[in-house]
């Protein structure tokens, strides 16, 4: 096999339609960024109809807000800004040529931190929605205290569980993709010339970090809290 | 070696900026600034996004294409938005002159 001493001069995870490993390493990021415009627009939809929809119920829509828990949402935001660390520094690790046990220490910990999120959102915030009867379909209920506007908090709620449960659906994804990494990293897949799968992965799971951060003033903070600095 | 080694430091100092971002509009929210609540929620996400892509997402060290592409893509999400709101905000709202609920008894006549 003529081709097989051509084969061995290139690094691992070489394809041989590109120039050198820097065009490959560029073309995937590339591809991986033209995938991640799609999911701008996917997630833009439901940005921009809670644009219209807070313009349009502004009172209800800060009094759905104020019925949130900030420091679930604050914790959260630590909790994924960690995980968005977590996971540079293993793409780090493998860019270096640390050990594999390094990189895989580092997928774990995203991992972790990524699970750690869905448990705060799941098991704290939704299911306290629930007892507080605060999700549409599952027995609302709107109170008197609420007023007029009252009739338009479940709005706010269907967007609340619509976008955060996309987000959710997204991290769930993302654990998913991280454990196949965790199994590549173990079979010593990654060098410091081949690290792609890490890298696109790594861009895919801090583009939902950014959605998170978006989401966690628009949801939890804009509600006017000062209104309520009094007690609650 | 494909792509750029970002430093550890650099990653600490990007992550202690986001954390201390979030401590910062979640300290903000609890004064009443009127509509600058919003603006000032939406800066700060804006520039904590910026961090992300460029420094976690390695934009600042890519190509001119891949932001090319990205730009468009936040280009294209602002076109949508934009247009949404322009007419939902500049819309003159046609009062009701009355429930559609008093048609029911003609509506049952006719059937």
């Amino acid at each position: 096999m003529a081709d097989t001493a051509i084969h061995n001069a290139h690094p691992s995870g070489f394809a041989h339609q590109f120039e050198d490993m820097e065009q490959q390493h560029e073309a995937g990021s590339l591809g991986m960024w033209v995938f991640l415009v799609t999911e701008i627009m996917f997630f833009g939809g439901l940005f921009a109809c809670y644009a219209v929809y807070r313009a349009l119920h502004l009172p209800a829509f800060e009094l759905g807000s104020r019925l949130l828990d900030v420091r679930f949402g604050a914790a959260n935001t630590a909790v994924l800004i960690a995980s968005s660390l977590t996971m540079a520094l293993a793409i780090h690790a493998a860019q270096t040529g640390k050990r594999k046990s390094v990189v895989m220490y580092y997928l774990v910990l995203t991992m972790i931190l990524g699970a750690a999120f869905l448990g705060i959102k799941f098991t704290f915030e939704w299911r306290h929605d629930f007892v507080e009867h605060l999700v549409p379909g599952f027995g609302f209920e709107v109170r008197p205290e609420w007023g007029a506007v009252g009739q338009q908090v479940p709005m706010f709620f269907c967007f609340y569980f619509f976008m955060t449960g996309l987000h959710a659906l997204h991290m769930i994804i993302g654990i998913g993709i991280l454990t196949v990494l965790t199994v590549m990293a173990s079979g010593g897949r990654f060098d410091e010339q081949y690290y792609a799968p890490l890298e696109v992965s790594g861009l895919y799971w801090h583009f939902v970090d950014i959605v998170w951060i978006f989401l966690f003033p628009l949801l939890y903070l804009i509600g006017g809290h000062y209104a309520m600095a009094g007690g609650h | 070696m494909p792509g750029h080694v970002v430093s550890v430091r650099v990653y600490a100092g990007v992550f202690l900026a986001l954390l201390a971002l979030t401590g910062l509009t979640t300290w903000v929210s609890y004064f009443d600034l009127g509509p600058m609540n919003t603006v000032v929620a939406l800066a700060i996400a804006v520039t904590k996004m910026l961090l992300v892509i460029l420094f976690f997402m390695h934009v600042k060290y890519s190509s001119g294409l891949t932001r090319l592409v990205i730009l468009a893509g936040f280009f294209w999400f602002a076109i949508l938005v934009a247009l949404t709101l322009s007419d939902e905000l500049t819309r003159n709202w046609t009062p009701s002159p009355a429930p559609w609920s008093i048609l029911l008894p003609l509506i049952r006549g006719l059937l």
